[in-house]
């Protein structure tokens, strides 16, 4: 439990939330990013010291997946205190106004708070047609995203939709979806968390990090928080060992599936998709409690040109080392330090043979050989003998 | 001091080239084999002896031995004695051969060959690692050694206006080219009893000190100069040429000091030690051996009347080379030990192909003698 000295009492709007409740959070936050423990009490002043920051929230083509598993899969207060910890002036499917009155207060609050909201988007937004086929209140979400994010602090693009389209950006795409970087033309820094849905707590982290620090997390070349984002699926998954051991489930409910084999062969995008599953997991509930771990291959979901994309049996890809084993171009991990995840063909045997004694063949031809260089060193220093006393002769004559 | 060396002249193709040729074509054929089938097929090697007679007798070995080049460099250059430079040229030859065929044999004794470029590939190196040392030192030394010898390649070819302008070319950066050959190997000779030092107690006491290094490079160096010595004189009597006695009997007397030297770091270190001198069964016999096998030459060649005599010469530079050779084949085989119940001893297919190196090792020096300005031109005496 990280020590806070200035969070003896939390701020009247916490409401309900128990101080060991919010603690509990902040610790839990700061671990899923890889900060020390004590950088949990950072945040806890951090949080608690600000007046509520406020969010905008802006759906475009979405399911609310992304709302759902941020208000149901964490601890059981945390909905509540998201909901007291952050101000969220304006979200569809959350606020309680709603029609001309929700629009009302997003107009008011983000004139309140110029430059100082941060605003989240999910879902894709459409191009297509000018971005007709999504609206609000009779505008399209093209227009509003293009409206508020020159406002915002900062943006977050939460799910696979808003970070590359996700689903409706899936082929044929009617209705040009693209995700809200590539909307806004690139000209805005967006915080990428895809995954369908994203872990509610990649999210929070990356949220209290900024409130935190100041500054928006280390990024990868696609925008997504590095400490969530850095290693492959695989990397990280407890089915690897069978993997390297050539274990692999072929079928589902075959053998090597109840016994929880590797399951690559079954179409698993793990070896592709970088996220952190296996690492957090979701829900709170314990081990396994992430696709792989209950059977299920990955299908890639945060991952561009995978999820939605690629066939959901159809084999990953691997990653191998290039010919010249230089690393890749826009490689996170330089200096050969890319896994080569290729399984060995062979494996070392259990007991190693420890040697081999002489053989006669080889003492006899070993002998041999010392017997002739003897030889013949003894004759050569007698021919030399011979020589000497020869060119002495030689001298002595003359 | 104006010196001429000439090539000897003569066919190329002779009985013990034919004969050391067939034992090549043996090794060639076992080098394939091994190749197509695995290290397990031609070796006795194993997890706990990795390192065989191919390291042992190729690398170790075959670089001392090759040390010649080195060590008249070491005495020519540094210590300015130029009265010796005649023996350079065929020191040098014999260097190239002992060690770029030490190159190859690393080549045949590493598992994953096909890896072996990682080497100088800078984001695969470990540079932690003695062996990146010794790897990296030995592959500078055998481009060194190349240049070295190319002028006597170059003169060879005095027709070619083309080789004399290159050649000119090359002389004019020789001082930094025997620089190098001179700082490589003492990196990499010290290095390689550095490979021991990390084998900790799996090492007998015997050989296992901190004194390693230094140990190998004066027995590499004594060892350099015993193989002058020994070539001088093979090469006299097998191409009937006049014996170079009084310069050879000096390279003796450097020989009888450095001797000295050793023998007083390695008993002193025994003796601080408290090593098991007498007490260590099989392997204080082999001890023993090996260090009578350094005395031999002591003796031998203490006097200068002594070291005049060809044959006490010849005994002491062959004595010498065997006491060296004994000494690493007793630090890296003999007196280590991978632990209860692991052996090794050498398979005959390893011995062959060792066997098949010195003989592509002698024919090289044949050829080369006998086509390019290696030996000191024959004076009549």
């Amino acid at each position: 439990m990280p020590k806070c000295k200035n969070s003896q009492t939390l701020p009247s709007h916490f409401g309900l939330v128990s101080r060991r409740d919010f603690l509990k959070f902040c610790g839990v936050a700061a671990a899923a990013m890889g900060l020390p423990l004590s950088m949990g009490a950072k945040i806890a002043e951090a949080v608690a010291a600000l007046k509520r920051p406020p969010v905008i929230w802006l759906s475009g083509q979405e399911c609310t997946g992304c709302t759902e598993t941020l208000l149901r899969s964490t601890h059981p207060t945390v909905e509540s205190l998201i909901l007291d910890l952050i101000s969220l002036d304006y979200h569809e499917a959350l606020s309680t106004p709603s029609g001309h009155l929700a629009e009302e207060a997003k107009k008011k609050a983000i004139a309140a708070n110029k430059g100082k909201f941060i605003l989240v988007v999910e879902g894709a937004i459409p191009m297509k047609d000018n971005g007709i086929y999504c609206q609000i209140g009779g505008r399209t979400m093209l227009d509003i995203l293009k409206e508020t994010a020159p406002l915002a602090m900062g943006i977050v693009a939460i799910g696979s939709c808003a970070s590359w389209g996700g689903i409706p950006s899936s082929g044929p795409n009617p209705t040009g979806a693209v995700g809200a970087a590539e909307a806004l033309g690139g000209k805005f820094k967006v915080i990428n968390i895809p995954g369908c849905p994203p872990n509610p707590y990649n999210f929070l982290s990356t949220v209290l990090y900024i409130l935190t620090f100041k500054k928006l997390p280390d990024l990868d070349n696609q925008g997504r928080p590095r400490f969530a984002y850095r290693r492959l699926i695989h990397e990280g998954c407890e089915r690897r060992p069978h993997f390297d051991a050539g274990r692999f489930a072929l079928e589902y409910d075959d053998e090597g599936h109840r016994r929880g084999w590797c399951l690559y062969k079954l179409g698993c995008k793990g070896p592709e998709t970088y996220n952190n599953c296996p690492a957090i997991l979701f829900g709170n509930v314990g081990a396994r409690s992430w696709p792989v771990g209950t059977g299920c291959p990955c299908f890639g979901c945060s991952e561009k040109g995978v999820g939605f994309t690629a066939p959901i049996a159809a084999q990953a890809s691997l990653v191998h080392f290039s010919t010249t084993g230089t690393p890749f171009k826009g490689e996170e991990r330089v200096g050969g330090g890319r896994l080569c995840l290729t399984p060995p063909q062979t494996f070392p045997p259990i007991h190693p043979p420890e040697g081999h004694g002489p053989s006669a063949a080889t003492v006899g031809v070993l002998s041999g050989l010392t017997g002739v260089a003897l030889g013949a060193g003894a004759i050569t220093a007698t021919k030399l003998g011979k020589k000497e006393t020869e060119s002495d002769d030689k001298a002595g004559k003359e | 001091m104006v010196e001429e060396s000439q090539p000897l002249g003569g066919k190329i193709v002779t009985k013990p080239f034919l004969v050391l040729a067939a034992l090549a074509a043996v090794g060639v054929v076992l080098m394939l084999y091994r190749y197509l089938y695995g290290l397990g097929a031609v070796t006795n090697l194993s997890d706990g002896y990795p390192w065989g007679i191919w390291i042992t007798y190729d690398v170790l070995v075959g670089t001392a031995l090759g040390c010649g080049g080195y060590a008249m460099a070491l005495l020519v250059y540094i210590f300015n004695r130029w009265e010796y430079h005649p023996l350079v040229r065929s020191a040098v030859l014999t260097s190239v051969f002992g060690y770029t065929l030490a190159g190859v044999a690393i080549f045949l004794d590493i598992g994953r060959y096909w890896n072996g470029y990682h080497l100088f590939l800078p984001w695969y190196v470990n540079f932690n690692s003695v062996l990146v040392e010794v790897a990296l030192c030995i592959a500078a030394y055998v481009g060194i050694l190349w240049l070295e010898l190319a002028p006597t390649v170059l003169e060879g070819h005095q027709d070619n206006p083309k080789a004399q302008r290159a050649r000119q070319r090359l002389e004019r950066w020789l001082p930094v080219i025997v620089a190098l050959g001179i700082l490589l190997p003492t990196m990499h000779q010290s290095s390689l009893g550095t490979l021991m030092i990390i084998a900790g107690y799996k090492l007998s006491p015997l050989w296992q000190t901190p004194l390693l290094p230094l140990l190998f490079l004066i027995s590499a160096i004594t060892m350099g100069f015993a193989i002058t010595v020994f070539e001088s004189i093979l090469s006299s009597l097998a191409f009937k040429r006049p014996f170079e006695t009084p310069m050879i009997a000096k390279v003796g007397g450097v020989m009888v000091w450095l001797i000295g030297v050793y023998l007083v770091i390695r008993l002193a270190d025994l003796l601080l030690r408290g090593a098991p001198v007498f007490s260590s069964g099989f392997l204080s016999s082999m001890f023993i051996l090996e260090n009578l096998l350094y005395v031999v030459p002591l003796v031998l060649l203490a006097s200068p009347a002594y070291r005049a005599n060809l044959r006490s010469l010849f005994v002491a530079s062959s004595s010498l080379l065997l006491a060296g050779s004994l000494y690493r084949f007793n630090a890296f085989l003999v007196g280590y030990s991978a632990g209860p119940g692991w052996t090794y001893f050498p398979a005959l297919p390893e011995i062959l192909i060792t066997l098949s190196i010195v003989a592509l090792e002698l024919m090289g020096y044949l050829y080369f003698v006998k086509r390019y300005p290696v030996l000191p031109k024959a004076e009549h005496v």
